[in-house]
């Protein structure tokens, strides 16, 4: 394999957040002003965005021989994941700062995770798929257990790292499945030879089983779910923040680069596993959030239903179905956002505003954050205008389309249940009076501003989503062959 | 047809409540209420102003949809912001941007908190609901559909009575059931028809038996929730007794037709075949409404719920009109949703007056109410007059002619509907014997003062309104005639495939 520096361009962004990782952990060190290794994260941020815009051709681009691709999917879904990034690091900075969390680690891990999520979003090979899986996970696992002296959280954390770790395991065994059988761990050549047939077609779908399983632990999707409350509940809110946002960007990289780009011709082995654990995560998600009294928690387990949906568009096997996944997955993202960004930001002033409690009669005392997380919610349970509802409808016109009506029928019978714990969060923002003893919110106004802007992102997308729509068609059609 | 240039007279109709509503919103807490009142006063009657045109420039002489108008939304999903009125839908456009009116002046001083919201939050439903009568997109009448539960949620959860939790989530859940059952529909009749969301290309579309029935039973999920027809109707009695005023009002005058609406521009016309053979199963359902539900509102302790039941039963009505398939029918159905749209948004507002003075709906907590306020009593006579059918007043011309027109496609359901003239009468005019005649029942109704100069402003519109209609229904029977014409003839001819 001839190796040159033009090889290196289209990986130019993960590079760059490399070294700047690198630098930062070294600035840290000699630096006694945190508030350094912030801007300069976000300046990483903001510098990766650029070299994604200006490098980006259109044409999908190769690097390390066939190993590393660099296509539209992934160009658009690395800029939405260096803005959650941003709206991560600008939402957390108070929570943190309060909490003497504020320390060069968290800049560090954050930047690394999101390094191994661009490589998961980019890899055309089952080990870089793999080293940027793990690059992400151990960030993420040494995030969660951040706040050490926390019992709850060292407990998310061994959780996560113990299902995490297993979950690995069965991918590799997975990948190493297909390996033996088609002599490859390339992605695009994988399909090629799957598409030809191979000797044992019991052994694709052995191999597949573990793969889907692998993908299912980290999407959060049941039956492999179990990790997901806890971790969620665990950790800190600002990192929950950030597991609940960009990793599910990744995440979905992941499934369409292994499962569409990689085995695409064996879509009908593929399908049903999905649509057993859509349903699944539907169910589980729907119904057991309505038992939460704590928002992480019911939002970790709405987390669940909504991977479950996005699965339902992936598994319709279409082009189209391909596509507004990637739009669900995005919409997701930015309500996610949102929604734990404002978890964090009322988590102040000595209160962790963690059970659903804590938001009574927000409207009386604050009635535009209460407009915010409210237009969230509808937006979540999918009831137009709000961005949220042309996620959902995307969906369903895709499996109508081709031709899984029942599963249509089901997603929506889910929908209705999940309706039910979002409006009870509306009920609580607004027909609750507020509790005698809550502390008083103080302005932030940089996260203030951003959190507006977010919200009003869900329903001015809700009223124009033909942009966002027409670019993940776009980005898709140009990605896949 | 305007393809995107300037805008119409419709989205006015639509944004300008809306747009007011977001303006009131950004003015503030209750320190502006008093400016936020007057915002919205001036924001429901801008709101009527633009919408009067619809009615002085409409042409009655076609079936054909008017002031339309068609813009790209989401070309994407070939969604598109497609708005046209015709015969059916331009009346109820008007009913329900002058009730807003009514409305916004009915919660003047009595809503106390937040005022601010709560009138943003009927303007803003006032703006959707228009848009729900107005579109000729598939989507884009699912999205105007939809989201009206939104403020219609808050207005009851905020501002309603004790268990007014209990009702706000038991009416959006219920209403939404029935929408996203109807949405999967939506859907398949996207694909079946080739790629489009327009209603009026899925009029003309054939469609076989099977799929027919299947649409049309989701349809009926969507529709007979929101109508409400019997046994689906259970959420609004809930609703509408833990509702504030203005919020039962809006529910019971608007948010109903909503559903008897969708029959006639979805249900109907689309699925004409499963129409013609599911209609006894309409019928019967109909006339459980009006003779079971009128039973039901016979034995109400609490005037709210008697006039639920009311509603209940005389839109029981509409759906038999409907479902006769001839014209005198089908307008007497459409003339009864207007008529009860002034009928129930009067009673509600005279509830709503007593219980702003007493703070008790229930009958047996007044008696004598004449006695302290005999100009209220009068207004409320003519009302009840009118709830129970009494020639003259609206509420006698869309019953008579459903009934008449059943009695020519079978006399026993005609018999079974007219026992509403004995019923009606019955629950209406006893409750009012009850509540205002009499000697004065307690300490609470002696210190009734009679109804102020806003109130009686209310009134007087209502009862002009009851009142021009039950005696000179002709201009509005001519404004839907040859819709009606035209609907009839389409659902007269099979959509079999051959």
């Amino acid at each position: 394999m001839n190796f040159t520096f033009s090889d290196l361009i289209p990986a130019l962004p993960e590079i760059f957040v490399l070294i700047m990782a690198c630098a930062i952990l070294l600035i840290d060190v000699i630096s006694k002003q945190r508030m350094w290794s912030y801007t300069l994260t976000l300046l990483t941020l903001a510098g990766a965005a650029a070299i994604t815009l200006f490098s980006a051709t259109g044409a999908p681009q190769y690097a390390f021989g066939g190993q590393f691709v660099d296509d539209m999917m992934a160009d658009v879904l690395k800029m939405m994941t260096y803005l959650s990034g941003i709206a991560v690091l600008v939402y957390s900075r108070v929570y943190l700062l309060e909490r003497g969390l504020f320390k060069g680690e968290y800049f560090v891990l954050l930047l690394f995770a999101i390094l191994g999520m661009m490589v998961m979003i980019s890899a055309n090979h089952f080990l870089v798929l793999y080293v940027g899986l793990e690059l992400l996970s151990l960030s993420l696992y040494a995030l969660v257990a951040m706040r050490r002296d926390n019992a709850q959280a060292t407990e998310a954390a061994m959780k996560y790292f113990i299902l995490g770790a297993l979950a690995s395991g069965l991918l590799l065994y997975g990948m190493s499945i297909l390996y033996g059988l088609t002599g490859t761990l390339e992605l695009n050549k994988m399909a090629a030879t799957v598409y030809m047939g191979v000797q044992n077609p019991m052994l694709l779908s052995f191999g597949l089983v573990f793969l889907v399983a692998g993908l299912g632990f980290k999407l959060g999707v049941a039956p492999f779910h179990m990790w997901v409350p806890d971790v969620y509940q665990g950790a800190p809110s600002a990192v929950t923040l950030f597991i609940g946002s960009a990793p599910k960007l990744a995440a979905f990289a992941f499934t369409m680069r292994i499962l569409v780009d990689g085995l695409q011709p064996a879509v009908a082995e593929w399908q049903g596993m999905l649509a057993v654990m859509a349903v699944l995560s539907l169910a589980i998600g729907n119904l057991a959030a309505i038992m939460q009294t704590n928002i992480k928690r019911m939002l970790a387990y709405s987390t669940i239903s909504h991977m479950g949906f996005l699965l339902l568009g992936i598994l319709s096997g279409t082009f189209a179905g391909y596509a507004v996944s990637m739009f669900y997955a995005i919409v997701y993202v930015l309500m996610s956002l949102g929604t734990f960004g404002l978890v964090v930001y009322l988590s102040q002033n000595g209160l962790e505003a963690e059970n659903l409690d804590d938001f009574k009669g927000l409207n009386s005392r604050q009635p535009w954050l209460a407009a915010l997380m409210g237009m969230l919610m509808f937006s979540m349970a999918g009831i137009p205008p709000f961005v949220g509802f042309y996620a959902k409808l995307s969906v369903l016109q895709a499996l109508v389309g081709a031709g899984w009506l029942w599963l249509a029928l089901v997603a929506v019978l889910f929908s209705l249940i999940g309706a039910y714990y979002y409006l009870r969060v509306v009920k609580i923002l607004y027909f609750d009076a507020p509790a005698v003893d809550a502390p008083t919110i103080t302005g932030q106004a940089d996260s203030h501003a951003l959190l507006s802007l977010n919200g009003l992102a869900v329903l001015l997308l809700g009223l124009a989503p033909q942009g966002l729509i027409a670019l993940c068609v776009y980005a898709m059609q140009m990605s896949i062959q | 047809m305007t393809e995107g240039l300037g805008i119409g007279l419709l989205s006015l109709v639509i944004w300008v409540p809306i747009l007011v509503g977001v303006l009131i919103l950004i003015t503030g807490g209750d320190e502006n209420a008093e400016g936020q009142r007057t915002l919205a006063l001036l924001g429901s009657v801008l709101g009527f102003a633009v919408a009067i045109p619809l009615w002085t420039g409409f042409d009655t002489g076609t079936a054909a949809m008017q002031f339309e108008e068609l813009a790209r939304w989401v070309p994407m999903f070939k969604i598109n912001y497609h708005l046209g009125v015709d015969g059916i839908s331009m009346p109820l456009i008007l009913l329900n941007s002058f009730t807003t009116i009514l409305v916004v002046l009915a919660g003047w001083e009595v809503i106390k908190e937040r005022a601010g919201q709560y009138m943003a939050a009927f303007l803003i439903q006032s703006g959707l609901i228009n848009g729900v009568f107005a579109s000729l997109d598939g989507i884009l009448f699912y999205v105007f559909f939809e989201a009206m539960l939104i403020p219609l949620y808050l207005i009851i959860g905020m501002w309603g009575g004790p268990n007014r939790v209990y009702a706000a989530i038991k009416f959006f859940l219920y209403t939404l059931l029935g929408s996203l059952l109807m949405l999967v529909s939506l859907l398949y009749l996207f694909f079946q028809s080739g790629g489009s969301f327009d209603i009026l290309t899925w009029h003309k579309m054939p469609l076989a038996m099977t799929a027919q029935i299947l649409l049309f039973i989701a349809f009926f999920f969507g529709f007979a929730v929101k109508v409400p027809m019997w046994p689906v109707h259970t959420w609004l009695p809930d609703a509408h007794v833990e509702a504030p005023t203005g919020g039962s009002v809006v529910l019971a005058a608007i948010t109903l037709k909503v559903g008897a609406y969708g029959f006639l521009r979805f249900a109907m016309p689309i699925t004409p075949d499963a129409s013609h053979y599911l209609a006894g199963f309409m019928v019967t359902l109909s006339l459980i409404a009006v003779v079971y539900i009128g039973l039901v509102a016979l034995v109400q302790s609490d005037m709210k719920k008697l006039i639920a039941y009311s509603s209940i039963a005389h839109m029981g009505f509409v759906t038999l009109g409907f479902f006769i398939f001839n014209q005198l029918g089908m307008e007497g159905g459409l003339i009864q949703m207007i008529s009860h749209g002034f009928i129930s948004a009067a009673m509600f507002l005279c509830v709503g007056i007593m219980y702003d003075r007493v703070h008790s709906r229930q009958i047996a907590d007044y008696g004598g109410v004449a006695n302290r306020m005999p100009m209220f009593a009068a207004f409320f006579m003519l009302f009840a007059m009118a709830n129970a059918g009494l020639p003259g007043t609206s509420g006698f011309v869309g019953e008579f002619m459903v009934i008449l027109a059943t009695v020519k496609v079978n006399f026993w359901w005609a018999f079974l509907a007219a026992t509403t003239l004995i019923f009606g009468a019955a629950y209406t005019l006893w409750m009012y014997k009850r509540v205002v005649f009499g000697a004065v029942g307690n300490a609470h109704v002696d210190e009734m003062r009679d109804i102020n100069g806003r109130e009686f402003l209310v009134l007087t519109l209502l009862a002009v309104c009851v009142l021009g209609m039950g005696l000179y229904p002709l201009p509005l029977t001519e404004v839907m005639h040859a819709s009606v014409d035209n609907l009839l003839v389409h659902l007269s001819h099979s959509k079999l495939v051959p």
